[in-house]
């Protein structure tokens, strides 16, 4: 029983990080379409940036926030520069982009950082929450740190009119346009939130997997599974999605086919939602209009 | 790109320019009778690598660029090409050659299959699902309760091959020569597929699948069979690479590959042949010389870090993908029509 709460809780942390890359992908999905394979490198960079600022004598939390805003203005410039052209590009041009700036994101952090493994700090401290050895302080803060940022977008969705004009662009581009709402700005600003989001994810799973370059490539792939399990076009469930494929990860793991094979899993999983339910457990199916 | 229906390879008249090529690929090895460099042996294997690469590419291009559907997971049906054949040869003592063929059922059984449920999901979806499968392979292939057969992480130590009957060749110009009669076998193979009746319907559903199926074509049976296919084709590089190589291990099929071979369909041209062949030579080019080309970024721009090839290869598609969407053989296509234009005119 023991060791069923303890891979509960670990599925739980790890369903935290997924939540946040699946977050971020749904961002840029319900916007413009688009599923953005750089994702997990953005957000792997993004760290090194972090742990850059703490190897030099920055405290934790000044770096956690400086690496927020730099993603954020990171990700605003690559939609402005790189993605803006190409807005009416087939599938398969933004496909080359996303891939390109996988390899160019890896390879740079790479070149500057080296492929050597790091390790990173944690603000949790690594102790137990009850003192019998079932969940860390670690595994609470991870999960506390992802719930209050769901509900500060909430918040920013629900309440601001920064808001609510996103979620007009996304959802009728040419009568938010008539409306007066800068819907290619729009877009560049979900760019902007995915990447910081994504950069949170990073720091939060990197005391736990360690730093290095191609830390983020397994953690993309349950993102997508958990942005598919939830729904690719639905925030809220992206994250419930999320945190069901880190709980059902561990579980699988552990007591079915063990820890080998679990990308494997990760591979079933995806093949299955998109087979079986293609809009996901929480998603709307959408009819095309021919 | 899809302005790219018109491809060179339904064109008639290419036929004398592609004759020229390949008798000049196949003349490269007589070099080696008449110089004693000692690293000829290496070119030979270099031109291997180019021909397997264009191969993949040719997969790759088949099921990409002229059926409209994207895979980046074909990294893995290279994988399942080359254990295939070095299971064979290790285990069941089948001799290199037929492993070829048995690779490429094989390959197409997995193909088909990962098509059938590549039927439902376009564009973005399919290229998810095959991105998943690329990074899924290598960890599948160091799975313990199978490293009986597949070497687990150390992988397969195999014989390089020798000329058969006594041919006065080298290894490597002999397994040059096998790669080179592959290739030829395939890209004819391609080219007839791609002429007739089943090559219309196949770009048919690239261009408008809506409008292909309300023609009558069967598009669920065409794309799959479009998979199978394009899977089989890249399963034979991969066992050509394990055959020529001598070595298959799980970490030499990444998602790296996969990108690799897009690289290489990018670069040479999306829906074009010939282009399959620029492509797999750019990318061992790339490979070999990115050591050279990273010293002369570091002399010429002052860098302080070493440029690995990846940076170059993702700054290369992005660029590509600005200014020349379709790749080099796009390009003299272009180049072609505005010479020609220029000379009637005058």
């Amino acid at each position: 029983m023991d060791f069923f709460i303890q891979q509960i809780a670990a599925g739980l942390t790890n369903g935290a990080i997924y939540a946040c890359v699946a977050l971020g992908l749904v961002m840029i999905y319900v916007s413009t379409d688009h599923i953005n394979f750089a994702q997990g490198e953005m957000a792997m960079f993004a760290t090194y940036l972090a742990w850059a600022m703490i190897d030099a004598g920055v405290s934790y939390w000044v770096a956690f926030g400086a690496t927020i805003l730099i993603a954020f203005a990171s990700g605003l410039f690559i939609q402005r520069v790189i993605l803006k052209p190409l807005e009416t590009a087939p599938v398969l041009a933004l496909v080359v982009c996303f891939i390109a700036l996988l390899s160019i994101f890896n390879a740079l952090a790479g070149m500057i950082w080296s492929f050597t493994i790091k390790q990173f700090p944690s603000p949790f401290p690594q102790r137990d929450v009850f003192g019998n050895g079932l969940v860390s302080v670690q595994q609470i803060g991870v999960v506390t740190v992802t719930l209050l940022m769901l509900c500060l977008l909430t918040v920013f969705f629900r309440f601001t009119t920064l808001g609510l004009a996103m979620r007009a662009a996304a959802q009728n581009a040419t009568s938010a346009r008539l409306m007066g709402v800068r819907v290619s700005w729009m877009l560049a600003l979900g760019w902007g939130l995915a990447s910081a989001i994504g950069a949170i994810a990073g720091m939060l799973v990197a005391p736990i997997v360690f730093l290095d370059p191609n830390m983020m490539t397994g953690i993309l792939v349950y993102g997508f599974a958990g942005a598919l399990v939830g729904g690719i076009a639905n925030p809220l469930g992206a994250v419930a999605g999320g945190f069901i494929v880190g709980v059902l990860e561990n579980l699988v793991g552990s007591y079915i086919i063990g820890n080998e094979l679990k990308l494997s899993f990760a591979l079933i999983m995806v093949v299955g939602v998109l087979l079986l339910k293609p809009a996901g457990i929480f998603g709307r199916v959408i009819v095309k209009r021919v | 790109m899809a302005a790219m229906a018109q491809s060179w390879a339904t064109k008639a008249g290419i036929g004398k320019v592609a004759m020229f090529f390949w008798v000049l690929l196949a003349a490269l090895p007589l070099a080696g009778f008449v110089t004693d460099s000692p690293s000829f042996d290496y070119y030979m294997f270099m031109g291997q690598s180019m021909l397997i690469y264009a191969i993949a590419v040719l997969g790759l291009n088949l099921l990409i660029g002229f059926n409209g559907q994207i895979s980046l997971g074909h990294s893995a049906f290279f994988a399942v090409g080359a254990y295939t054949a070095a299971i064979l040869m290790n285990f069941g003592g089948v001799p290199y050659w037929l492993t070829l063929p048995i690779a490429a059922g094989v390959c197409f059984g997995a193909g088909f299959l990962f098509g059938f449920p590549a039927l439902k999901l376009e564009g973005h979806y399919l290229a998810l699902a095959t991105f998943t499968l690329a990074i899924a392979v290598p960890q599948l292939l160091k799975y313990k309760a199978i490293a009986g057969w597949t070497g687990g992480v150390g992988g397969l130590l195999l014989d390089k091959p020798d000329p058969p009957f006594g041919i006065p060749l080298s290894a490597d110009q002999y397994l040059y020569y096998l790669c080179l009669v592959v290739a030829m076998v395939v890209f004819w193979g391609v080219f007839n597929l791609l002429r007739g009746r089943s090559g219309r319907a196949i770009m048919a559903i690239r261009d408008h699948g809506m409008a292909a199926g309300t023609m009558g074509i069967d598009t669920g049976l065409y794309k799959t069979v479009t998979f199978g296919i394009s899977a089989g084709i890249t399963g034979v590089a991969g066992a050509l690479s394990a055959i020529t190589i001598a070595y298959v291990a799980p970490d030499s099929f990444t998602l790296q590959l996969s990108i690799s071979f897009l690289v290489g369909l990018v670069v040479g041209g999306i829906a074009s042949l010939p282009g399959c062949v620029i492509g797999g030579a750019f990318i061992v080019v790339v490979q070999n010389s990115s050591q050279s080309i990273s010293d002369w970024m570091k002399d010429t721009f002052s860098l302080r870090y070493d440029v690995p090839a990846w940076a170059i290869y993702g700054t290369l598609l992005l660029l590509l993908m600005f200014f020349l969407p379709n790749g080099i053989a796009g390009g003299l296509a272009v180049l072609r029509a505005r010479l020609g234009r220029g000379s009637r005119q005058s």
